[in-house]
């Protein structure tokens, strides 16, 4: 049991990167338009969100 | 219109205050950028997107357009002191645009800090499930210890972060002497860390930590759905095109003209008013003829004429050729103010509607908090085991935490909303559907509410294919409405070309060809002999040609789509319908006649907030139906209300529901949904209710574990969210979606006009 315990931090950095993500994507306005963003895959032209 | 010369001087002016306005409503920028939202309730799709930033972004000054799809907004920076032509090109490819007030477009604050929270507590949930996950299947000693403290650290930071919504809420709550959901909520969070972390601290087998922050989740969730339910009600509504005026062209002493918002107009002004326009304060003609449209201020559907002397109400629309009028108002004292302030004393005697889950609440919080002290009494009477009693005191605040009841009524009001945006049907306030749910009367305006667009026309006299092209003909000339029914006739007919048309307005058309003059018009005005053939009524128009009369057109009201089907099912449910309205006795009759309901003509806004009052004190609950600024008090002071896109500005913000489509089988169908959402609600209620029943003596008997408290708490709420979306189950196909979306266009754009 003892051998896997650095699964732990492992796991917990995990969930931590996952959840700085997701404040990120929040701030950087990437949920204010999700059906445009669901259509903008379709165009050629290669603008992010804050073009 | 061809030849109104008086009329040409008012073409340059409105242009060049829509800039003046662009830049009043723009956001300036340090580095001397501007930023115009602007309002486009016709994106519907990608290639939209594209089309708008790429006509936008071609203009000079632009810097940067960004067009967003669930908003229908287009935000367009720009440098420089005049701002570019951005409604105008958006015209051009085919959208009509309103600008958008500074700030309304700002994010939401609130959802924002609730989907943070909510992430928080996702993650904390997650983790620290599993670890106990581990806990359960078996670590034992100081394995158990070390996750149960791993567990304690996650917790704090997240009960203190996403715990926040609800201990604030119920903070104020107790500190004025009520309880209410989140009293419970907080009280058996925090007693659960607290337990726990005293567990952990002297080595104890169970930790509640895993229970205290997946509760915190779920009720985030829920807390989450309904924020973002009313607020994309409020803000599509918002969105849509605006009615009243917001400056007016004032003819100053001078001579000059310049363009000066409606709160600065005082008594005295001179008004130059545009054929087209809307009254801004209440005034007086003082020079000109025209036709006015007061069905949104008064309910007659029938166009009045205006002369010198005639007095103005804000809010009338000025038809067909511009007037020069007098302020006899400043915007404060004016018909708009009056109705305001009408409204604002329907608000103040509207008790106000305790949701359904806050009265549950109130029951709830006490009965639960009394059963987790009994528990923990009859444990310390019993055993004498103060830590035991504490245990188990809390193992019952924690199993019967209102999760379920939490999540589901939000989860119901989120796909009952769903539903109703399909329909075509806004929900502006999220109490509205349980009002909506409980009506047994409902009050019709007529004029712009049961019946509405084009006036429903009959020929009498000579109804020859020559005479019809010819009306048709003659009335593409002008802006009147009848004279827009009338120039549809002519759609299949060759078109007859005139020397000269002239408009008179308040007495109709003239036309010369060669040596014959046509005239289209008043019976007494077009007919030389003044020998009115058929009915004497205002609405008919005669054709006539070199004064003698041979057709005549007469125009009755034509009811809404779908309106005789929504009254029928309306009285086939069991509600009582009437019509109360502004407009005269006969053509109140004929409407009425033809659906077959009680009604009462002639009222003022006063008497419909009267009738409705009477309704209210007999113990009725009142949905009123309207769309005019005369409705607007009516609206307020029913138990709940609906108008149409189309209806006033003022019509709109004081209804509960807005519906966009043309028909008024909105009516109906928004209260079979408010039902259906109703009952699910109720039975998501025993559903909470029965699994408390079931699990609170498990509870009391001390047989919860943290185990068990996570997988009863879970599928509570999972089965109360899947009882919620059997509402959406019974949608029947997805094509729905695409032709509510095709639906907007002729509701935005009657709004617009």
């Amino acid at each position: 049991m003892i051998d896997f315990f650095f699964l732990v931090p492992i796991a917990i950095g995990l969930g931590l990167a996952g959840l700085a993500s997701f404040m990120w994507t929040l701030k950087n306005g990437q949920y204010d338009d999700l059906e445009g963003a669901a259509q903008r895959i379709l165009f050629e032209s290669n603008d992010g969100p804050d073009r | 219109m061809s030849c109104c010369a008086p009329g040409a001087e008012l073409y340059l002016h409105p242009a060049r205050s829509a800039d003046e306005e662009t830049l009043l409503a723009s956001r300036q920028f340090p580095d001397g950028l501007r930023q115009n939202d602007l309002s486009v309730p016709d994106i519907r799709c990608g290639a939209c997107l594209r089309n708008i930033e790429t006509a936008l972004g071609k203009l000079d000054r632009v810097v940067r357009v960004r067009a967003n799809l669930s908003t229908r907004r287009v935000t367009v920076v720009w440098r420089g002191d005049a701002p570019p032509p951005m409604t105008e090109t958006l015209r051009t490819i085919g959208y009509d645009a309103h600008l958008h007030h500074d700030g309304a477009d700002e994010k939401d604050p609130v959802l924002g800090g609730l989907l943070r929270a909510l992430a928080v507590a996702g993650f904390a949930a997650s983790n620290i499930m599993l670890l106990s996950v581990s806990v359960w299947a078996g670590a034992e000693g100081e394995t158990r210890d070390l996750f149960h403290w791993i567990s304690a650290l996650i917790a704090l930071p997240a009960l203190a972060y996403s715990g926040q919504v609800f201990f604030r809420s119920a903070f104020r709550s107790l500190r004025h002497g009520r309880t209410n959901m989140d009293v419970p909520i907080s009280i058996g969070v925090l007693l659960a860390f607290a337990m726990s972390l005293y567990e952990t601290a002297h080595h104890g087998p169970y930790a509640y930590f895993d229970a205290a922050v997946s509760l915190l989740f779920f009720l985030l969730i829920g807390r989450t759905l309904d924020h973002m339910m009313r607020e994309r009600a409020r803000r599509a509504v918002s969105g849509l095109a605006r009615l009243s005026a917001r400056g007016a062209l004032v003819l100053q002493p001078d001579g000059t003209q310049c363009y000066i918002p409606v709160d600065e107009l005082e008594p005295g002004i001179s008004i130059l008013l545009a054929a087209g326009e809307r009254v801004p304060v209440n005034a007086r003609v003082v020079k000109g003829h025209s036709d006015l449209d007061r069905a949104l201020v008064s309910g007659e559907s029938t166009p009045q004429p205006a002369v010198e002397g005639t007095e103005l109400q804000a809010g009338i629309l000025n038809l067909t050729a511009p007037l020069t009028i007098v302020a006899t108002a400043s915007a404060t004292d004016s018909f708009l103010a009056d109705m305001t302030r009408m409204m604002e004393a329907a608000e103040a005697g509207r008790s106000t509607y305790r949701r359904i889950a806050d009265r549950a609440a109130q029951l709830y919080a006490p009965a639960v908090h009394s059963i987790a002290f009994l528990a923990f009494l009859g444990w310390m009477i019993s055993s004498g085991d103060a830590h035991r009693a504490i245990t188990i005191a809390i193992a019952v605040l924690i199993i019967t935490c209102p999760c379920a009841l939490g999540l589901a009524v939000p989860m119901v009001q989120v796909v009952a909303a769903r539903r109703l945006f399909e329909q075509g049907i806004m929900l502006r306030n999220g109490t509205a559907l349980e009002r909506l749910a409980e009506i047994d009367t409902v009050i019709f305006d007529k004029t712009g509410t049961l019946t509405a667009g084009q006036a429903r026309l009959t020929v009498n006299g000579n109804a020859g294919a020559d005479m019809l092209a010819l009306a048709a003909s003659m009335a593409m000339h002008s802006r009147h409405p009848y004279s827009l029914v009338l120039a549809d006739l002519g759609k299949q007919t060759r078109r007859i070309t005139f020397d000269v048309v002239a408009e008179h307005p308040g007495k109709g058309l003239e036309a010369r060809l060669g040596t014959d003059v046509y005239r289209l018009g008043r019976p007494g005005w077009a007919i030389a002999d003044d020998r009115c053939t058929g009915t004497n009524d205002a609405a008919t128009v005669a054709l006539a040609i070199n004064g003698i009369g041979a057709t005549h057109f007469c125009f009755k009201d034509a009811l809404r789509a779908g309106a005789p089907e929504a009254v029928a099912r309306l009285t086939e449910s069991g509600l009582s319908v009437e019509i109360l309205s502004g407009d005269g006795d006969r053509r109140v009759e004929d409407i009425a006649m033809h659906l077959g309901v009680p009604w009462l003509s002639q009222a003022q806004p006063i008497d419909k907030v009267r009738r409705i009052s009477a309704l209210k004190h007999a113990g009725h609950k009142v949905l009123m139906v309207g769309d005019g600024l005369n409705d607007a008090p009516a609206l307020t002071t029913a138990d709940v209300s609906m108008a149409p896109a189309s209806a006033s500005e003022i019509g709109r913000s004081a209804a509960d529901l807005v519906f966009l489509r043309d028909s008024l089988e909105a009516v109906p169908q928004a209260i079979s949904i408010s039902r259906a959402a109703r009952a699910l609600v109720w039975q998501n209620f025993v559903l909470a209710i029965a699994y408390n029943v079931l699990a609170i003596p498990f509870a009391v008997l001390g047989h919860v574990t943290p185990l068990v408290a996570a997988v009863a708490m879970s599928l509570s709420s999972v089965i109360v969210v899947a009882n919620a979306l059997r509402l959406d189950a019974a949608r029947t196909n997805k094509t729905i979606r695409r032709a509510a979306g095709d639906a907007k266009i002729p509701a935005i754009l009657g709004a617009a006009k």
